[in-house]
Order: structure tokens, then C-alpha cells, then sequence
């Protein structure tokens, strides 16, 4: 049986609703909430600052240090026993390499920008609800960057391809591909690609596109909420 | 550092605070949201203090007992000082302020007998509930103890069992019963500081860092104290510690309405 109607009712281009906010941790240099659906994200940028260990600065260039962490409570069955997992660490890892190429370092020689992510709630999707978090905590920081990243999921459920799945699909019975995308709004190129199941190279390329369409959508909210913050600070 | 110690200390030589507030009183507004992880947790919460934010979570599990308590659920409390919350935390193994702070939290409900860990009992000596804690800072901009305490409490409060099958002996967490946990009584914590010889509640974090004492106080509907811990490099006179309890107890009735 062909997956058309999903379980939650939305079409399959359909994004479940979404909110953002910017400037949501006072003592962070920037800091954002971004939720989509049930899942939520909060990141904070501290930074650039001086990096320690000292080893590990660069005299050329200054680095970008990310850290993703679910809150022990926020899985969808058991506890999440808490510290860094190889998950998580892969998670930031990849979070890294789709926020760094927007940011120009070279002025902040040997400092450090550390972004920290958590997650609250979670119904799937927190990479990427994490990426779109961290890009606006970037901006509000005011670190310079050429663009903004904004980040979506994307399934293949029974040849069905559809955006911003949730827990409930993501178990789907006869299992399904999950692709984590991150794009540069303006030029669509994509910085972060991932895929956990089985599809044919027609369904990857039906993915990206949808994923890049849908991530113009997520980067209207995401703008929308930055400019509200700066609106509201000329106040 | 010692310049806004002195500034601090002048000032109270005044009975003043640098944000106008009175010595023995909390920031506002103080408040709690509830649910706010309703999805994933069996139970939680949001405090503000000011501009102090916590969130804290309930899971329950189904595993063994200690072997010495058979018939006793498990009480777990943990709590995290987030590197996103505070520029002077970092990432790595739990350190000393996540742990004091999770003691700290943990006796004020362990010791009060708020659980009535019994009541979590499924077969003696075999399973029992196991209820988890998290807390996380979110903006620490002062006074985690008394927030965190609270976000505990709270999100106690708001928990609800999951399903549990007990013949295959699996929990099913997309589905919540209506059934609270056993709660028998609500300890309160205050933290009340001391700087030079004046003392306050709900300290700023520049106020944290210039104190010479304090002492948190678990406060019980009657009255009673639960635990107690002093921290500081400095010490207190056994006058010092009543005029601590006298302010302890009266601020634990503010914060108790707030439940």
C-alpha cells in the first residue's frame, strides 16, 4: 500500500507549522529558538573568544566549534543517558561542516565561535531544527556571514516523497528514507546531505528538490524572526 | 572582579542593591510553565527567576530495585551546567557546580519524602518505577538553586505515568495515563547569601560571585527543614545561621504559591 495520506493529515510538500525567535538567551552573544511541529531547538553563540586548548588555535584563521546535546528527558522512549554519544558527536560534526561555509574567520585569528544546541522536545528532525537555530544565533551574534543556512528532513515512504517527517513516520512499517538536508537560501546550495534507507537515485533527486523548496520556506521564518529583533531593539 | 565586590559591599553597607531591589527579596516576575516537553518527558518544566531560566524533566522507567530496598521505586536527580547558559561553563564531565547543584536539589525531595517511593513499587524485589530528573540552566543569571529546586518540583507536579504492560513488561511511552506520581509533600529550597554581615536571597550573579557564605534551606509546608547545605569560602556564627532559616522560611511561603 502506497503511503499518500499522512498520518498527520498534511499534504506531502506541506512543512508542519513553525516558530522562531531570536535574542532567547540573554547571556549568549546570540542565541535562537527555532521549533518545528513538537520539535524543539535552542542554540547559543559564544564567541569569537580566545580558544582553549592553545593548541589548537590557528594563527590564520579563527575555527567554529559546534555542539549538539539532547536534553535527557527530550527522546521519544527512554531516558537519553546524558554526555556526548557517537550521535551526537557526528551530529555536530555535520552541523558544523553545513554553518561553516557561510562564515569568513579570517578576522578572528586563534578565537573560537562555539554555537551550543539542545534540544527540548524532539518529534524528529532536531539536526536540522538545530542547524536553522544555530544560523539565526550566528546572525544575532553578528558574525559576519555571506548567507543564511536553513535545514529540513526529507522522507521516501513507500515511493512517496515528503517533507519535514515526523517520529511516527520516521517508524513507518515498511521502512523509509530519511535525508537530513541544509541549504544556502540564496544560491540553494547544499551543505549538509545525509540518508538513512533505501531509495533510487530518481527519489534522491525528487528529495532535493523538495528539500530545497521547503528550505525557502523555513528561511522566510527564519529571516522574519531576526528582522522582528532588530525591530525590536530600534525601539 | 574586587571592584564590583566593593561596589556590592558599599551598597549594602547602604541596605541597597545595585537593581534597587530590597535585601530579602526575589526578582519578578518569578514563573513556572508547565509542559513544556510534554512529547518527550513524562513531566516538565519552565522557571524564570528574572532572567534566570531553568528547565527541568521527568522520565520514568521500569528496572530494578537497590537490593537493599526492595520495595522502594528509585529517585534519580541530575542536572547539567550547560555551556549554553553561562560563558564560564564548560563542555566535558559533569563538574563540581552540576554535581553540588544536583545533591542539593536531590535531598530537598529525597529527604523530604516527597515521593512516596513505595506507591512505585510493580513487583517487590524484581521492578519498580524508576523516576529520572534532569535540570538544565538555560540563562544563568544567578541563583540555579533556587530555580532549579523549583523546576524540579514542578516538573514533578506535572509528570504522568506511561502505559505499562505488565505481562510483557514494556512501557509504551506514546501513551500517557492520567495517574500523577505520589507526591506526599513539597519541600521549597532557598538560598540565602551572605556578604559581609548582611544577608539576601535571589543574588544576581555579580552578587553570587562576592559572596562570602551561604546557605540553602529545603523548607516543608509545616514548617521543618530538609537539608541544608552551606557553601562559600567563609563561615557563619550560630546567630547567623537562624537569621539564614528565619529568612529561608519566610520566602519559602512566597515561592510555595507560586505552585
Amino acid at each position: 500500500m502506497a503511503y499518500k495520506k499522512r498520518f498527520d493529515g498534511r499534504k506531502i510538500e506541506e512543512l508542519r507549522p513553525m516558530e522562531a525567535k531570536t535574542g532567547v538567551i540573554k547571556r549568549a552573544d546570540g542565541s535562537a529558538m527555532f521549533k518545528i511541529g513538537k520539535t524543539v531547538a535552542i542554540a547559543a553563540v559564544y564567541g569569537p573568544r580566545e580558544l582553549h586548548p592553545k593548541f589548537l588555535q590557528n594563527p590564520e584563521t579563527g575555527i567554529l566549534r559546534c555542539n549538539y546535546n539532547m536534553m535527557a528527558f527530550s527522546g521519544s522512549g527512554e531516558r537519553v543517558r546524558p554526555g556526548p554519544s557517537r550521535r551526537s558527536k557526528e551530529i555536530s560534526m555535520v552541523t558544523e561542516k553545513a554553518l561553516r561555509s557561510v562564515l569568513d574567520l579570517r578576522k578572528f585569528p586563534n578565537a573560537v565561535i562555539d554555537v551550543y544546541i539542545e534540544l527540548i522536545q524532539t518529534d524528529s528532525g532536531t539536526r536540522c531544527a538545530g542547524i536553522c537555530a544555530a544560523a539565526m544565533a550566528l546572525a544575532d551574534a553578528g558574525i559576519p556571514m555571506k548567507d543564511l543556512v536553513s535545514a529540513v528532513a526529507v522522507g521516501v515512504i513507500d515511493g512517496s516523497v515528503c517533507v519535514d517527517v515526523t517520529k511516527e513516520e520516521e517508524d513507518y512499517e515498511s521502512g523509509m528514507g530519511d535525508i537530513p538536508i541544509a541549504i544556502l537560501p540564496r544560491t540553494g546550495e547544499v551543505t549538509l546531505l545525509q540518508l538513512d534507507g533505501e531509495i533510487t537515485p530518481d527519489e534522491l533527486k525528487k528529495a532535493v528538490e523538495l528539500g530545497v523548496k521547503s528550505c525557502k520556506q523555513i528561511y522566510e521564518i527564519q529571516k522574519k524572526a531576526l528582522k522582528e529583533r532588530f525591530t525590536r531593539e530600534s525601539k | 572582579m574586587s571592584m564590583i565586590k566593593d561596589h556590592i559591599v558599599s551598597l549594602l553597607a547602604k541596605d541597597m542593591r545595585e537593581d534597587g531591589r530590597k535585601l530579602t527579596e526575589y526578582r519578578k516576575p518569578i514563573t513556572i510553565e508547565y509542559g513544556i516537553s510534554a512529547k518527550s518527558a513524562e513531566g516538565s518544566a519552565r522557571v524564570f527567576i528574572g532572567d534566570t531560566e531553568v528547565v527541568a524533566g521527568v522520565k520514568l522507567e521500569v528496572g530494578k530495585p537497590f537490593p537493599d530496598t526492595p520495595d522502594d521505586g528509585v529517585l534519580m536527580v541530575n542536572a547539567e551546567l550547560l555551556p549554553l547558559s553561562n560563558p564560564e561553563f564548560e563542555s566535558g564531565p559533569p563538574s563540581i557546580g552540576s554535581i553540588e547543584l544536583a545533591r542539593v536539589v536531590d535531598r530537598g525531595i529525597r529527604e523530604s519524602h516527597m515521593i512516596d517511593t513505595e506507591k512505585l513499587c510493580i513487583k517487590k524485589g524484581e521492578k519498580v518505577w524508576i523516576a529520572c530528573i534532569d535540570i538544565y540552566p538555560i540563562n544563568d543569571a544567578g541563583n540555579l538553586f533556587d530555580a532549579a529546586a523549583l523546576a524540579a518540583l514542578a516538573a514533578l507536579k506535572d509528570a504522568r505515568f506511561p502505559e505499562y504492560d505488565e505481562k510483557e513488561g514494556k512501557v509504551d511511552y506514546s501513551k500517557k495515563t492520567k495517574t500523577k506520581l505520589p507526591l506526599a509533600k513539597e519541600a521549597v529550597e532557598i538560598t540565602v547569601i551572605k556578604i559581609k554581615d548582611k544577608f539576601l536571597v535571589d543574588p544576581t550573579t555579580e552578587e553570587w560571585e562576592a559572596l562570602d557564605a551561604r546557605l540553602t534551606v529545603a523548607v516543608l509546608e509545616d514548617g521543618k527543614l530538609c537539608a541544608l547545605q552551606k557553601g562559600g569560602d567563609g563561615s557563619l556564627k550560630p546567630d547567623d545561621i537562624e537569621k539564614m532559616v528565619d529568612i529561608a522560611l519566610e520566602k519559602s511561603k512566597e515561592l510555595r504559591k507560586l505552585l
